[in-house]
């Protein structure tokens, strides 16, 4: 309630955006869906446009999707340990693609290992615990930051 | 009353530990109290607990899940644990193994041996057990999709070393219907998954006598964010399920149900995961009596095992998470469990270091040894409260079941299965899981340092590190025993599970364990498998 409420003062100061569409994708193994899915509806209800993509993505084959479905962000989650593995691989992915989409990664992520996946070239991180403002500010900065 | 003779005998007939039954004061205690014809513990309809004497004869069994790294490493933990006395072995899986995939499978890359112990063929599972007596050890193995070759392996071993399989002694938790409900790890579609759920109740029925071939859990499904309510019902529906589907294969109820065993998961709230427990058993007992005709009393004394709630457990001053487990586990203990797991305060942060792990075991060993509250079965039966509450879950559930065995035409198996088709189960999860996060923003739920009393999030908790150089060295492994195996033979295996696999009146067990021996991995072995059975993605809905 109180992030519609802010959505709309933002749309008040400022001229209409276009919304920012967000892919949100598991990556690898891992099936711990439940972020995932309320994330999509927190995004769903703060306006974004949300392709949710789902489980068993491969960093190729959400290169593709970023590809097909023209998206400001794409947001992964994990939370079995493969973070410094997959979030990597994701951005090499999209970069073989021709794509510099800024990738948010969610789920079980250490503080320790956040500066590791920013070096890498991951956008933000939300831990657990991530409030939905939280969510919300962080896919907005990094389509804001998206090179067009 | 005859109830209450009859529990007097088996109370009288049952072992009793060593301690005083007593208060701190020296009051003495009764096995159990109530007012002349109140139900009693080990009597049908088992509100009050499985057994008479409850945790008189026997305190729970407090077993850990653990798991990392390769087989040695997992291996070197459980003679650790056997050296300090215990008895029952747990073992997590890594994500690759539990999907049945190898660990040189382009999509186990980064998680080899990371949430679990890499499995890839009989050579690991060799390792894994290397010098225990599997004849003198309860092993308790958590995979599902994979869980009949995985169970092969262990047989497999077995044989190997000499140990008859009558004398196998453990649970596996072959409960494929909560995967595509709640933890997702399915391969197959589901109708022939439980057709190997089916084949392993078969198998474990004519020739583990011991052994516990599913563990129907309700755990994942609280997990992925379901209320209690419908943690009970869906979980108590794939029983039922399961329960149809082995009696459709040809099995009497009496001969498979006495092994059936549940694992729920112990949340926050504390009442009502008491009455959650306590309404699993008597409506377990019902169904089991009055819908599928079930007489041994063992078929009808629902047991079960529990784990504090990993997801009420918050990454933002770890350590109050000590307080929040020794709740959950007090829960539990007082909901009658048989068998509990700890979780560890570092666990929203990644896997246990050795110091969390034993804080989680010592929380467990307070409640038994200290708190006194082992010593009455079922302590809060008969306050008006918690019966209520127990009343209105048993409630909420039989209007779920009414409605699977709608959809399902009568069939509570069909009924699940419509409902797993048409994404039923995860809409109705993925519901209250947002409706639960809704509660969180608004402050409706405060979740003490997250969104409440945050100041003082300093603390930097020691995290346990998995050494990648375990994928390279598991990677080496499988190479090694590829290289070295009957290549013939395994061609052999691979054709016999898919001839197999298409006559669905064969048990695929025998192949499996053929195939286990022939040192197939267990990728091959489900690639054999899903080249008939197809596999399952569902649909992507948010």
């Amino acid at each position: 309630m109180t992030g519609q409420v802010r959505a709309g003062r933002a749309l008040a100061r400022r001229p209409p955006e276009p919304p920012v569409r967000v892919l949100l994708a598991k990556v690898g193994l891992d099936g711990h869906d439940r972020g995932l899915r309320v994330v999509a509806r927190v995004l769903r209800d703060h306006g974004f446009e949300v392709v949710f993509a789902g489980l068993r993505q491969t960093p190729e084959s959400i290169a593709a999707a970023v590809v097909q479905e023209d998206v400001d962000v794409v947001g992964v989650s994990m939370h079995n340990g493969a973070h410094l593995t997959l979030a990597p691989a994701v951005i090499r992915a999209l970069h073989d693609a021709g794509l510099t989409t800024p990738v948010v990664v969610g789920g079980i992520v250490p503080d320790l290992d956040v500066p590791r996946l920013e070096q890498a070239g991951v956008a933000a991180v939300l831990g657990p615990g991530a409030s939905n403002e939280q969510v919300v500010e962080a896919v907005r900065g990094a389509a804001r930051r998206r090179t067009p | 009353m005859a109830d209450r003779r009859r529990w007097q005998e088996e109370l009288d007939r049952s072992p009793v530990r060593g301690v005083p039954f007593e208060t701190m004061s020296g009051i003495p205690l009764d096995p159990v109290y109530g007012p002349d014809g109140a139900e009693l513990p080990g009597q049908f309809p088992f509100t009050r607990g499985p057994y008479a004497s409850m945790y008189r004869s026997r305190l729970w069994t407090m077993r850990q899940f653990a798991g990392f790294g390769t087989a040695e490493d997992t291996n070197h933990r459980f003679k650790q644990l056997l050296r300090s006395g215990g008895n029952g072995l747990s073992t997590a899986f890594d994500m690759p193994t539990l999907l049945g995939r190898d660990s040189d499978d382009p999509l186990a890359r980064g998680e080899v041996g990371r949430a679990g112990v890499a499995l890839d063929t009989l050579a690991d599972m060799e390792t894994l057990f290397e010098g225990i007596d599997l004849g003198a050890v309860t092993t308790s193995m958590t995979i599902n999709s994979a869980a009949a070759p995985v169970m092969a392996m262990y047989v497999s071993v077995a044989d190997e070393t000499g140990v008859p399989r009558t004398a196998l002694d453990g649970t596996i938790q072959n409960d494929i219907l909560k995967e595509y409900q709640a933890q997702k790890e399915y391969v197959f579609p589901p109708r022939p998954s439980v057709r190997l759920v089916t084949d392993l109740v078969r198998f474990a029925t004519a020739e583990l006598p011991r052994w516990h071939p599913v563990s129907v859990s309700g755990y994942h499904i609280r997990e992925a964010g379901s209320t209690a309510a419908q943690e009970l019902a869906f979980t108590l529906a794939n029983g039922f399920a399961y329960v149809e589907a082995a009696t459709a294969a040809g099995l009497a109820v009496d001969e498979f149900a006495p092994r059936l065993s549940f694992f729920f998961n112990a949340h926050i709230d504390f009442f009502e995961e008491i009455a959650k427990c306590r309404a699993a058993r008597r409506i377990y007992a019902r169904w089991m009596r009055d819908r599928y005709l079930a007489s041994d009393p063992r078929s009808l004394a629902l047991r079960f095992h529990a784990q504090t709630a990993g997801v009420s457990l918050t990454a933002q001053q770890a350590e109050v998470n000590l307080a929040r487990v020794a709740i959950e586990a007090l829960a539990a203990v007082l909901g009658g469990t048989q068998s509990l797991h700890t979780d560890s305060y570092d666990e929203a942060l990644a896997l246990p270091t050795e110091k969390a792990a034993r804080l989680a075991l010592r929380t467990q060993q307070v409640i038994a040894e200290e708190t006194g509250v082992v010593h009455v079965a079922d302590p809060l039966g008969g306050s008006w409260y918690v019966e209520e509450l127990t009343d209105e879950l048993e409630r909420r559930a039989e209007e779920v079941f009414s409605h699977l065995l709608d959809v399902g035409e009568g069939s509570m198996l069909e009924g699940v299965l419509a409902c797993i088709e048409d994404g039923w189960f995860c809409a109705e999860i993925a519901d209250s899981a947002y409706r639960f996060q809704c509660k969180i923003a608004s402050k409706q739920w405060v979740q003490v340092g997250v969104n409440g009393y945050t100041e003082g999030d300093d603390d930097r908790t020691e995290l346990l590190y998995i050494d990648p150089a375990v994928e390279t060295r598991q990677l080496a492994k499988l190479a090694a025993v590829k290289q070295a195996r009957d290549d013939d033979a395994v061609r052999r295996c691979l054709g016999r599970l898919a001839r197999e696999a298409a006559d669905p009146t064969a048990n695929l067990m025998p192949a499996l364990i053929d195939a286990a021996k022939a040192h197939v991995t267990v990728g091959e072995t489900m690639r054999a498998l899903s080249s008939v059975f197809g596999t399952w993605s569902e649909r992507a809905l948010a």
